[in-house]
């Protein structure tokens, strides 16, 4: 708990809180028995993975739950009233003008028939208690405040005009508009890359600062709420596992389950170099239609070693794995695997060639065909390649599970009887299962929770330490760089900006672009982004802009 | 703008191929006649020369491109050419332009698609909003099974059933005459206006529910109402705007199943319309007839799609207002 | 939950976030049902009487099927339960073998629809080149011509006959049902497990039969109800403008039309010969409505389970 708190300073006060929601015909408990509470101007960090109840818990604050989903106990204390139990006409008189939320996604949240001045202050019009000329220009002020580009037309445009790091700023200057009490951020930055989050976070961060807002940040990020938060309070299981002062919390969290979730960050594997290349991309050019995605991107894989390509949205780093794989023939340059040249065309390769590379998708629930079993889909590879049928067949499939750390009891159970981690251990099965040489990850980590991303980490480490599988890991995240590979590819608007041993290029002087890339990963230090933003602010011109 | 006129200009240009390769296919199917028709059209006492003065008459011996060209500048002229009726085997020619026996009824059709029309889509677009507001209520419910069975059952069975319910006080065969009033006119249709209205309100009130349940579920629904938008703001302001595409396709699909639900009503009702015309010329094997009806009724389907398009396309914020 | 699932160490074998109960098929099927409303039952009783009078017509049916009387236009008699027709023939006799050859000839169309819509759809979705582009532009200009008016125009050139009729309606109807299989087929291929399929090497066949298709059977099934309920609709439509099935076969259009004439007058007859002549022409039109309402029960309450968006 932070300071004792000035009982008339207590803004929200939700006790015992619990919701329901229903699915798969039954109903189940989300939120169970959670007190929260909020003073003025205080920033509380709600953290959890997914399934937490974390957003269920910050649209409870509003007395609001989502279609499908109902109180069935607790009390939510909003200033002295009864949200929880208060019809919806009245909620309305909060909603949007004392109580503002702001979503994940400003792109699908913004209503795409009207402008972006006329969304940003529409709550505070129903108020009438400024005139819309006054609010027109304070939403321009704040446009200002948060450093959007163009503050004075930027409100006349419409949301596909503009770019999604702005489209949640300007979402951030509609929810402040009305001069609300309180502001629930839900997962503001989840959907920008680690460039344009920077900027993000601290014009959120400014702003509720200097007009002293209270808000709940929602995120299941630790380095940014780390950032953000005056209190963490962390849920599991919809039920709270602890509550501190942000730097109580990090320096000495209590609960075991906290310090597992602070020490995946802190997974590191020695590096190692091998010499030994099996698969080596030169001079490749490629492009979709007309326009050119690749350039010049040379990549060298080692035997049995693994390469991160790193790289935000658009760096290229799919493109070149769809290369790889002959999905998408490259213009020019050469694909060599094992001193042979691999026809460009996914149909001129021989089977014995798909077989020798593997791939692993980010989402395992599209990669898996949702009306096969798990005994089908390992199975499939088996027979295809291996031709093992029947008794044969089942006992490697068997075999592979017990692999990946399952058992056999999860033979003929389908993807969505899965988790999202035991999803992705079957794509890992699947691709194992061909005997490969290589095995493409592309991003297999970020849809995952936390520990769940440090078990398939460690899986993956362990199956290459076993078989000698090489890596190209597709990233865009620092720390998953830092737990798995040898070496680092840093691409940037289709090309290779640099390419080394790992603690090579982690560690300065960086080009340019590394660095904005590498710096703007948040760390676990509550002071990390005053830093950055004061060394920016040194540095001056010399830092790159985020292509916004 | 650039964009913009491009893109109408595009779905305009597809409305023309489209129209122009429909003509060709309904013109073409005259020659899939088999060859003894002209035999069949003027009777077995017809001679070797008046059948060839027919088959030439109809221009049956130029190619078909020259015989397209010929009939298709004729059509924009408004000269579908004669019919085959009235023709016989001594080669007296009493056959009258198809134009001269469509037009009255095509006026005829024309009066019964408006005026079910006029009351079909405001009734059907309010109840369809009304049902998706109160969704799941027992007002949606019961609305729902009944446009589910009105929709199921073939036009002649309700207009059966209306008939026998109201047949005792309105008139059941609207046999209009072109010399009477607007109200005559009104009283003889109201049977048949009703049973197109039935079917219609059915389908489009499903459609316009099941589109603006679609957008109500959309994330910046649930933003409004969580910036505390009333129910009502929350339909004109925040929905309605971006409803316009949808519900102007609901429209066009509907008014265009009405150009195909017309035939049966006219039929059953014996309203002298294009659609009873085109029956009955079916039955005698009236091709040239046959052909300016299909055409009529294509051309219909067609251009009320594209202007359900246009809609869309004019609606478009992205459109409106390119990056 | 409970404490123990709080101090469970992390380990793949149990984990459970937002995993769906895992249930046999059995259980879900009675789940289904257990929770299927008035309608759908209603709907698929009626389904299951048509099927046994459409199998079982021969045993069921009095007489013959084009059996003539002496006494044609007879109202109804212990002989004859609904009287008998324009020329003589038992109208429940009629009625029952209606159900074998009206829902038979409906039924072989949209089938025929599914194979010809259904395989070129697959096709065009997985290829999404040229092929592609030339089917879709061909079906758009079909579809540019309402079917019935289509139908109207090639019966007035060929013989209706009742392979001509299951052809021509059968092609025309396969254009939807192309559209339809094609845009849900689209969202399918772009899937990682289609592309891995891609990557692993295997052929087309595999790829449509394995991977797709299985995805894709929902809404085609729910596709397969509407165009039956629209190709009997519109064969029946056909028929009674006298343009479909052709005498001597029992078929529920043509029935309807061949009493047509009766309903005008039922205002000018007394009461209980009034109902009589009232039901000629309703009874057939009944039995296709019924038909078309309890198929339409079915379907609606299958959408609203397998998607929940899907109205129409």
């Amino acid at each position: 708990m932070s300071e004792a708190p000035n009982q008339s300073s207590l803004l929200l006060d939700m006790k015992n809180i619990s919701i329901e929601g229903f699915s798969d015909e039954r109903w189940h408990p989300i939120i169970n028995n959670v007190d929260l509470t909020l003073h003025r101007g205080e920033v509380l960090g709600l953290i959890g993975e997914s399934g937490a109840g974390k957003s269920t818990l910050g649209k409870a604050a509003m007395g609001y739950t989502q279609p499908g989903c109902r109180f069935t106990g607790g009390d939510v204390l909003f200033d002295g009233l009864e949200l929880s139990r208060m019809n919806v006409r009245d909620l309305r008189s909060i909603w949007g003008t004392r109580i503002s939320y702001v979503a994940q996604s400003a792109a699908a949240s913004f209503n795409p028939a009207h402008r972006l001045l006329d969304q940003t202050i529409r709550a505070s019009k129903r108020l009438g208690e400024r005139s819309e000329q006054v609010l027109k220009n304070d939403a321009i002020d704040l446009f200002r405040r948060l450093n959007l580009p163009e503050p004075e037309t930027i409100g006349n445009r419409y949301p596909h005009q503009v770019s999604g790091g702005q489209l949640q700023r300007v979402m951030t200057a509609m929810a402040m508009s009305p001069r609300p009490d309180l502001i629930i951020f839900d997962e503001p930055t989840t959907a920008l890359d680690v460039t344009t989050q920077v900027e993000v976070l601290s014009s959120i961060r400014d702003l509720v600062a200097q007009f002293n807002t209270a808000a709940i940040y929602i995120t299941h990020d630790l380095a940014v709420v780390a950032q953000m938060a005056d209190r963490i309070k962390v849920l599991r299981f919809g039920e709270e596992v602890e509550q501190a002062e942000t730097r109580t919390m990090l320096s000495a969290p209590e609960e075991d389950y906290t310090k597992s979730l602070w020490s995946v960050r802190s997974l590191e594997k020695p590096e190692q170099a091998g010499d030994d290349v099996l698969l080596s991309i030169a001079n490749i050019d490629a492009a979709y239609g007309s326009s050119k995605v690749l350039h010049d991107v040379s990549i060298n894989l080692p035997r049995g070693r693994t390469v991160a390509v790193v790289g935000e949205s658009g760096s290229g780093k799919s493109t070149t794995a769809r290369v790889i794989t002959g999905l998408l023939p490259q213009l020019s340059g050469s694909v060599t695997f094992e001193g042979e040249q691999l026809p460009p065309k996914l149909r001129d390769r021989s089977k014995d060639q798909l077989r020798r590379i593997q791939m692993i998708y980010q989402m395992a629930d599209t990669a898996m065909n949702p009306r096969q079993t798990v005994g089908d889909i390992i199975g499939r590879p088996l027979e295809f390649y291996l031709g093992l049928r029947g008794r044969d067949q089942e006992r490697r499939v068997i075999e592979l599970l017990e692999m990946i750390e399952l058992d056999a009891s999860f033979y003929d159970r389908l993807p969505d009887e899965l988790s999202g981690g035991q999803k992705q251990r079957i794509c890992i099965a699947r691709a194992l299962a061909a005997k490969p040489d290589i095995i493409i990850c592309d991003e297999v980590t970020s849809a995952l929770d936390q520990i769940v991303q440090e078990g398939i980490l460690n899986l993956l480490q362990r199956l290459q330490d076993e078989f000698g599988i090489a890596y190209l890991f597709i990233t865009h995240d620092i720390a998953t760089v830092r737990a798995i590979s040898d070496e680092i590819v840093v691409m940037w608007q289709g090309k290779v900006v640099e390419q080394g041993m790992k603690n090579e290029i982690l560690s300065p002087p960086h080009p340019d672009y590394s660095e904005l890339l590498l710096s703007s990963v948040p760390e676990m230090d509550p002071d990390w982004l005053d830093t950055l933003l004061a060394q920016r602010a040194a540095e001056g011109s010399k830092t790159i802009k985020a292509q916004d | 703008m650039l964009r913009l006129v491009e893109v109408i200009g595009k779905r305009l240009l597809l409305g023309f191929v489209t129209l122009f390769i429909v003509s060709l296919l309904i013109f073409s199917a005259i020659s899939l006649l088999p060859g003894d028709f002209a035999q069949a059209v003027l009777g077995q006492s017809a001679t070797e020369e008046t059948l060839a003065a027919f088959r030439s008459g109809l221009g049956l011996d130029k190619p078909l491109f020259s015989r397209y060209f010929d009939w298709i500048t004729g059509v924009m002229r408004g000269d579908f050419g004669s019919s085959f009726s009235g023709r016989n085997s001594s080669g007296f020619d009493l056959s009258r332009p198809v134009l001269e026996i469509m037009a009255p009824k095509l006026r005829n059709t024309v009066f019964l698609a408006l005026v079910t029309a006029a009351v079909a889509v405001p009734l059907a677009l309010v109840l369809g909003l009304l049902t998706a507001l109160f969704r799941n209520s027992i007002f949606d419910r019961g609305a729902n099974g009944l446009t589910l069975t009105t929709i199921s059952a073939p036009e002649f069975f309700l207009a059966y059933i209306l008939i026998i319910a109201f047949g005792g006080f309105l008139p059941t065969i609207a046999n209009v005459k072109p010399d009477m009033g607007v109200l005559e006119r009104l009283r003889l249709i109201s049977l048949p206006t009703i049973t197109l209205t039935l079917v219609i309100v059915a389908h489009m009130m499903r459609m316009t529910r099941a589109a603006i349940i679609n957008l109500l579920a959309s994330p910046y629904i649930e933003m409004a109402r969580l910036s505390g938008a009333s129910q009502t703001e929350i339909i004109f302001r925040h929905a309605l705007p971006n409803a316009w595409a949808p519900i102007a396709t609901v429209i066009a699909f509907n008014l265009a199943y009405l150009v195909v639900g017309v035939v049966v009503v006219e039929v059953v009702f014996t309203y002298e319309g294009i659609g009873k015309l085109m029956v009955d010329s079916v039955g005698s094997r009236d091709i040239p007839v046959v052909q300016a009806c299909a055409l009529i009724f294509a051309a219909t389907y067609i251009l009320l799609n594209l202007l359900a398009d246009l809609v869309g396309i004019l609606t478009n914020p992205r459109l409106l207002h390119p990056r | 939950m409970t404490e123990t699932q709080n101090q469970a160490a992390p380990s793949a074998l149990n984990e459970t976030a937002a995993v769906r109960l895992r249930r046999s098929r059995f259980e879900r099927i009675r789940i289904l049902l257990s929770r299927a409303p008035l309608t759908a039952w209603f709907g698929m009783i009626v389904v299951s009487l048509y099927a046994i009078a459409a199998v079982f017509a021969p045993l069921l049916a009095p007489y013959g099927e084009a059996e003539i009387f002496a006494k044609a236009d007879d109202i109804w008699s212990s002989k004859h339960w609904l009287g008998t027709d324009q020329i003589g023939r038992d109208v429940l006799t009629r009625l029952v073998y209606g159900a074998r050859n009206t829902v038979g000839i409906a039924l072989g169309t949209t089938t025929l629809s599914f194979l010809i819509g259904g395989g070129l759809g697959l096709i065009a979705a997985i290829d999404r080149g040229w092929i592609d582009q030339i089917f879709s532009r061909g079906i758009d200009v079909l579809m540019a011509i309402p079917s019935l008016i289509f139908a109207l125009m090639l019966l007035a050139i060929f013989d209706s006959s009742i392979i001509g009729l299951i052809l021509i309606i059968g092609v025309l109807d396969a254009t939807r049902v192309f559209r339809l299989t094609r845009s849900v087929s689209l969202n399918i291929v772009v899937m990682d497990y289609v592309e891995a399929a891609r990557l692993r090497g295997e052929n087309m066949g595999w790829i449509m039969t394995r991977e797709i298709l299985p995805n894709i059977l929902p809404p085609l099934i729910a596709e397969f109800g509407l165009r039956f309920i629209f190709v009997f609709l519109t064969i029946a439509a056909l028929s009674f403008l006298g343009m479909g099935v052709q005498p001597p076969t029992a078929d529920w259009g043509s029935m309807v039309r061949e009493n047509a004439k009766w309903i005008t007058y039922v205002p000018y007859f007394p009461f209980p010969d009034a109902m009589y002549y009232a039901l000629k022409p309703l009874l057939p039109a009944g039995c296709i409505a019924l038909l078309t309402i309890a198929v339409n029960f079915i379907v609606d309450w299958f959408l609203h389970e397998t998607s929940g968006l899907r109205d129409v």
